[in-house]
Formats: C-alpha cells, sequence, structure tokens
C-alpha cells in the first residue's frame, strides 16, 4: 500500500507522552470509589431508616425500598473494597499518567468555569467565552477562527433554541442589554 | 395481518413533509455524532433530546431513532477507515473492515458494512411489527407481580450474564436504584433522600445523569488519549455498491445467523457487543476457510455489523412492548417518552396508536433513506474528522449543559450533569458499567411501584411472586440467571456444558 493512498491525516501536537509517569493506580481508585459509595450506602441507609423502613398499617414505608437496596449497596461496595484490597497488592494498574490527567484537567476546569460563568453570564455569553477561549488555548487554533466559530455557534444555539424551539436558556446582563 | 394494516396506518402517520424533513436532519446529526470521535448513538441522543422538547411526541420520536440509526451508520465509517471503533459493538468490524480499506477495498467494505447495518435492523424492525403488539397484548394481562417479576428478571440477567465483575454491576444497579428513588415517594408524598434540599425535591432527573455520564465523561476520555487520526478517504461508486449487493446472496446463510443472534441478545439484555463478537466468531468457525478472516474477509464485516444492528434495533421491542429497555440507548429514548408524557408498555399501543405505529413506521423508512444517505455522502462525514477536536470538545459541552438545563429548566442539574460526567469518567475507567446504572434509575420507581402494590396486596407475603404459574416462572428465571455463573460453573463441573467440553478437550 503506498503512502498516497492514506489521504485524511490529522494530527495532535498536544497528545500525552507515552513514557508519562503514573499519577495514581487504578486499585486506589478503587478503594476510595468503594470508600465513598460505602459512605453514601450507610448515609442513604440512615436517611431511609429514619424515614420508616418497616411495615405500617397501609404496607412497606417510604423508607422500606431504598432502605434494602442501601444494605445491597453497602454489601457491593465492601466487598469491592475487599477485592480491590486484594488485587492491588497484586498489580497497580496505571489509573491515569500525568501527561493524561493535564489533559482531562484542560476540559474540566473551562467546563468547571464555563457552568460557574452561566450563573452570572448567561448561558450563550459562556458558551461563546468556552469554545473561543478553548479553541485559542487549548487547541492553539488562530484568535480569528476561534472568535468567528464560537460566534457562529452560539447564535446557532441561540436560534435554534429560543427563537425557533421556544426552549428558553438562562440569561445574563448582555442579553438583558438587547431586551431579552 | 392486522399489524400489516396497522403499519400501513403508520406510514400514513409518518409520510408528512414536517416529518420526512426531521428524518432527514435526524439522520444527518446521527451520522455527524456517529463520526466523531467522543460521541456515539446514546450519547448523541442524549444530548440532542432538548431539541425534540416543543415537537409532538411523534416527530419527536422519529428524529431520535433517526439519530439512533445515523449513529450506527457512522460507527462503521471510522471502523473501516481510521481503524478506530465509534462503539464497542465496532470493534469486530475493524478485524476485517481495516485490512480490505488497507488493501484499497474500502468502499467495498463500507458498502458491505452500511448493507449488513439495513439488512440486521430490517429483521429485527420486522420482529417488532410482528411480535411487539402480540407481547405488548399478552402483558396487558400483567398485574404488579408480573410487572416486578419481569423488572426483576431484567435486572437478574444484567448481573447474571453480564461480563463486568458482579459486584460491580450490583453495585451500578443498586445505585441507579437507589437514585431514582430520591425526591417525592410518589406514594406517600414522603421526602427521601433530600438531606433539606429543595432542588434534590424534583428528584434526579434520568436524561440530566446520562447527559453526564455519557456526554461528559466521554469528553474527558477521549481527551485523555491521542486524537492523531491517519486513514482512508473513501467515494463509494454504484459500480461497487452493485457488485457487493450482487453477491449478498452468496452469503444469506451468514447473514441469517447473525441477525438471528442478534435479535436474540437484543431482546434479552446481552447487547449489541456480545452480538457483533458472537456474530463474527461463528461466521469464523463456520467458513470453507477460516484462516482467511482478519486478513479482509467481507463475511467478517457482514456479521458482526448485522448482528449488532439486529441488536441494537431489537432492544427497542422490550422497551415498546414491556417498557423495559434493553440497551442504554433505548433506556434514553424511554425516557424520552416519558418527557412526552407517554407511559412505554403495553398501555401504549392500545393508547397511542399513531404514536407506536408511526415509530415502527419511521424504523423501516429511516432505514432506507439512513442506507442512501451513507452512501452517497461517506465523503464528506469522513471529512469531518479533520475539525480539529478542540474545537469539537466545546461544543460537546455547551450542547449537554443546554440538554441538561432544558429539561427542568434548573441550573441545579448543569451541576449535576457535571457530577454525573466526573462518576461517569471514574465508573468507566475501573469497570464499573453504566448500562445497568442507568437502565436501574430509569426502571426505579415502576419497580419500586411494582413491588410495593404487590406487597400490599398481599399483606407483605413474599409468596405473592409465586402466587401463579406466570410469575412464578419469571420470578424463578430471574432467580436462576443471577446465580448464573454459579449454575453454571456446578453444570462444568459435572461435564454438562459447552465450557467443561472445551475445558476437557
Amino acid at each position: 500500500m503506498s503512502q498516497t493512498d492514506l489521504e485524511i491525516v490529522v494530527d495532535d501536537p498536544t497528545a500525552p507522552e507515552d513514557d508519562s509517569p503514573s499519577v495514581v493506580s487504578s486499585g486506589t481508585i478503587e478503594i476510595l470509589v468503594c470508600l465513598l459509595l460505602l459512605a453514601l450506602a450507610v448515609t442513604l441507609g440512615y436517611d431511609n431508616w429514619r424515614t420508616g423502613a418497616a411495615w405500617d398499617a397501609t404496607g412497606p414505608e417510604p423508607g422500606y425500598f431504598p432502605f434494602y437496596l442501601s444494605v445491597i449497596l453497602g454489601g457491593g461496595s465492601l466487598y469491592g473494597l475487599i477485592a480491590a484490597f486484594a488485587a492491588h497488592r497484586a498489580a497497580r494498574e496505571t489509573f491515569v499518567t500525568r501527561a493524561q490527567a493535564r489533559r482531562v484537567m484542560a476540559v474540566f476546569v473551562p467546563t468547571l468555569l464555563f457552568c460557574l460563568a452561566m450563573q452570572f453570564l448567561g448561558l450563550y455569553v459562556a458558551s461563546f467565552l468556552l469554545i473561543s477561549g478553548f479553541m485559542r488555548f487549548v487547541g492553539k487554533i488562530a484568535l480569528w477562527k476561534s472568535l468567528l466559530t464560537a460566534f457562529v455557534f452560539t447564535a446557532v444555539m441561540f436560534v435554534t433554541f429560543d427563537v425557533a424551539f421556544d426552549v428558553i436558556m438562562p440569561k445574563g446582563p448582555l442579553e438583558a442589554a438587547f431586551g431579552r | 395481518m392486522e399489524a400489516l394494516g396497522l403499519l400501513l396506518h403508520g406510514f400514513a402517520v409518518l409520510l408528512t413533509w414536517k416529518t420526512l424533513v426531521l428524518m432527514m436532519v435526524g439522520l444527518v446529526l446521527g451520522i455527524f455524532v456517529g463520526v466523531l470521535p467522543g460521541l456515539g448513538g446514546p450519547n448523541g441522543v442524549a444530548i440532542l433530546l432538548p431539541l425534540t422538547f416543543t415537537m409532538d411526541p411523534t416527530s419527536a420520536i422519529v428524529m431520535l431513532s433517526c439519530i439512533y440509526w445515523g449513529a450506527l451508520f457512522g460507527g462503521a465509517i471510522t471502523s473501516i477507515l481510521f481503524n478506530i471503533p465509534g462503539e464497542a459493538w465496532s470493534v469486530a468490524t475493524t478485524f476485517d473492515g481495516y485490512p480490505m480499506a488497507q488493501q484499497g477495498r474500502a468502499a467495498e467494505a463500507l458498502t458491505a458494512a452500511f448493507t449488513s447495518s439495513f439488512i440486521g435492523s430490517l429483521v429485527a424492525v420486522m420482529l417488532i411489527t410482528f411480535l411487539a403488539p402480540m407481547i405488548s397484548s399478552f402483558a396487558l394481562k400483567f398485574g404488579p407481580p408480573e410487572f416486578f417479576a419481569v423488572y426483576l428478571l431484567t435486572f437478574c440477567s444484567f448481573v447474571g450474564l453480564g461480563r463486568e465483575a458482579k459486584h460491580k454491576t450490583v453495585i451500578s444497579m443498586s445505585l441507579g436504584l437507589l437514585l431514582a428513588g430520591v425526591g417525592m415517594d410518589t406514594v406517600s408524598g414522603n421526602l427521601r433522600m433530600t438531606f433539606g434540599s429543595a432542588e434534590l425535591l424534583r428528584g434526579i432527573n434520568f436524561l440530566v445523569a446520562v447527559i453526564g455520564l455519557f456526554g461528559i465523561s466521554e469528553i474527558l476520555l477521549t481527551m485523555e488519549e491521542r486524537l492523531a487520526l491517519r486513514g482512508h478517504a473513501a467515494s463509494i461508486s454504484l459500480r461497487v455498491v452493485l457488485g457487493v449487493w450482487r453477491d449478498l446472496p452468496k452469503y444469506w446463510v451468514t447473514l441469517l445467523r447473525s441477525s438471528f443472534i442478534g435479535c436474540w441478545l437484543g431482546i434479552t439484555p446481552g447487547g449489541a457487543i456480545a452480538a457483533s463478537f458472537m456474530g463474527y466468531n461463528l461466521a469464523k468457525r463456520f467458513a470453507k476457510e477460516p484462516e482467511g478472516f482478519g486478513k479482509g474477509r467481507i463475511e467478517g464485516v457482514f456479521a458482526p455489523e448485522t448482528a449488532a444492528h439486529a441488536s441494537g434495533t431489537s432492544a427497542l421491542l422490550p422497551m415498546l412492548a414491556l417498557g423495559i429497555p434493553g440497551s442504554g440507548t433505548a433506556a434514553i429514548l424511554l425516557g424520552g417518552l416519558m418527557v412526552w408524557g407517554l407511559n412505554p408498555g403495553p398501555l401504549l399501543f392500545v393508547e397511542h396508536k399513531d404514536f407506536v405505529w408511526g415509530l415502527i413506521a419511521s424504523m423501516y423508512l429511516g432505514n432506507v433513506v439512513g442506507l442512501v444517505l451513507v452512501l452517497t455522502t461517506v465523503p464528506i462525514f469522513a471529512s469531518i474528522l479533520r475539525v480539529p477536536f478542540a474545537a469539537v470538545a466545546p461544543m460537546i459541552v455547551v450542547s449537554c449543559a443546554i440538554g441538561a438545563y432544558a429539561i427542568q429548566n434548573a441550573i441545579f442539574d448543569i451541576w449535576l450533569m457535571l457530577g454525573f460526567g466526573i462518576v461517569g469518567y471514574v465508573f468507566k475507567k475501573i469497570g464499573i458499567p453504566l448500562a445497568p446504572f442507568t437502565l436501574a434509575l430509569v426502571l426505579g420507581n415502576r419497580a419500586e411501584d411494582a413491588f410495593r402494590l404487590s406487597m400490599i396486596g398481599s399483606g407483605g407475603n413474599l409468596k405473592v411472586f409465586w402466587s401463579n404459574g406466570l410469575v412464578g416462572s419469571i420470578t424463578t428465571l430471574a432467580i436462576l440467571l443471577l446465580f448464573w455463573p454459579v449454575i453454571d460453573g456446578l453444570l462444568a463441573r459435572v461435564g454438562l456444558t459447552q465450557r467443561a467440553k472445551v475445558a476437557q478437550s
């Protein structure tokens, strides 16, 4: 097969390095998740017990079904915890490498800021900032392309949801200035 | 015969310009999400669901189901041209599809994939047409114990037959069932698991959870990987299409066998992944020259694609007839039905005939239109991959946020979506399956109501689940499936199963 057959090539200049060191092992995360789920099971179980997990004259009380589900969740988590401890000693599989974590954070942090900004600036302004900022700073795409893409996408969303389909999105001061 | 008459009525409901345009829009959007890395059928349907909120239910479900068909078709493009399976069920397609593309037979492989997808879906839709009304009319005789037994059967089969570690499936399912109970108890009006939060009074919306679990988590996972692509461009000529179609009768056994496997595993919650691999393995096993598989054999594309699509489509059968989704995407579609005030299950066939038969008719038409569309537009959709992921990722995040907010007009839901995004990312990485969680979240309240009504009716006696032959056999089957790994092990020990024979040989 000649190389000319390869007609679609997309490079990833910010790809994570293959030899990046591990930040945390899967076993550690499994233990952590099981502990959190166990705590959740205890909390929810207690709340359902308080609500009423027994029988009264009309049948099962409101907490009956979820209480026993909390017990099952707790049992599953406890088993998972023991299994994770046992497996943890045997193998140390990587959950995420440092380079991967950096890339995940490069999406997660802007998403978090977007959710925060949406409450004050409205969805469309926050979307414009997220898309243009992400394209420019994470994707290293030319500023004009980033701004134009963000503007076009946000405008299409606005027309589609707010105008065509009457799905009203959170608004901020900019939309208020335009009377929306 | 009655089904055929109703199906024709369904086509009459469907054949309006508005619905046809929505069908095309759905298919294009579906192929788009199928081709884009980090998206797929369930994610695409969940994210684009808000677009349909203001539509009438028939138009909405037609558009959503077409997004689903489109995504299924789109997945094959990346599998064959780039060796990147968009979904786990496309993995088996890459075994022979990508080698075919490397040999300069990309157009042939794509035509084979699209055609077999079409055939698999067609067989499954025919099954739905004739079987769903029968099952639903039978299910009309069900009372709360029978319904709870069916829910139990679904949950137990996920645990017993799933590929993941059993305790992880149990964790996923019980968590989903618990979260479904958050908010106001529908029977007593009491508040449960709200901890004084006014926001949790509404409960945790299933779709918000799905958007986070599938949409946001997938973006995080995709970003983790190297996003460089190197693959083949392809355009499909009429000559290649006709050539593949002319040879189809040669492979009728493979197509029929894969369709059967797919339908079987779609109706039982075996899933499309198991179906595609089983279809591929059986095609290889029964082939005259099995050594050719993996090197670019066209049956290696036909078999998994037919099985996967038959499975994905037939998963809608229990959803429509019983209100029990057979797959993650079927669960999302079921969530959509509930948003529009429709109650999936046997009564749907009685109370909303237009809707049900319009949907079934759209499955036929959507597949035909989808097939033509993908065969003619492959180069355009393949070139979507040239768009940098840094532009696609934030757009998907914004679409997810719009989707999550639009369901209940609550900012809190956007935070909830983000939380579920993290949960989905961690769960996927440590092997806790998300499908049982999704299924439990959507069925939780119904299962609890059925259980409580059964128990109230019987005065708290669990024997109600063995009170007649029907409910008794379903409950017993559920328990057998729950302990299937143990039973299978015991059978293997006494040499009664295939596993034992393989081990002995």
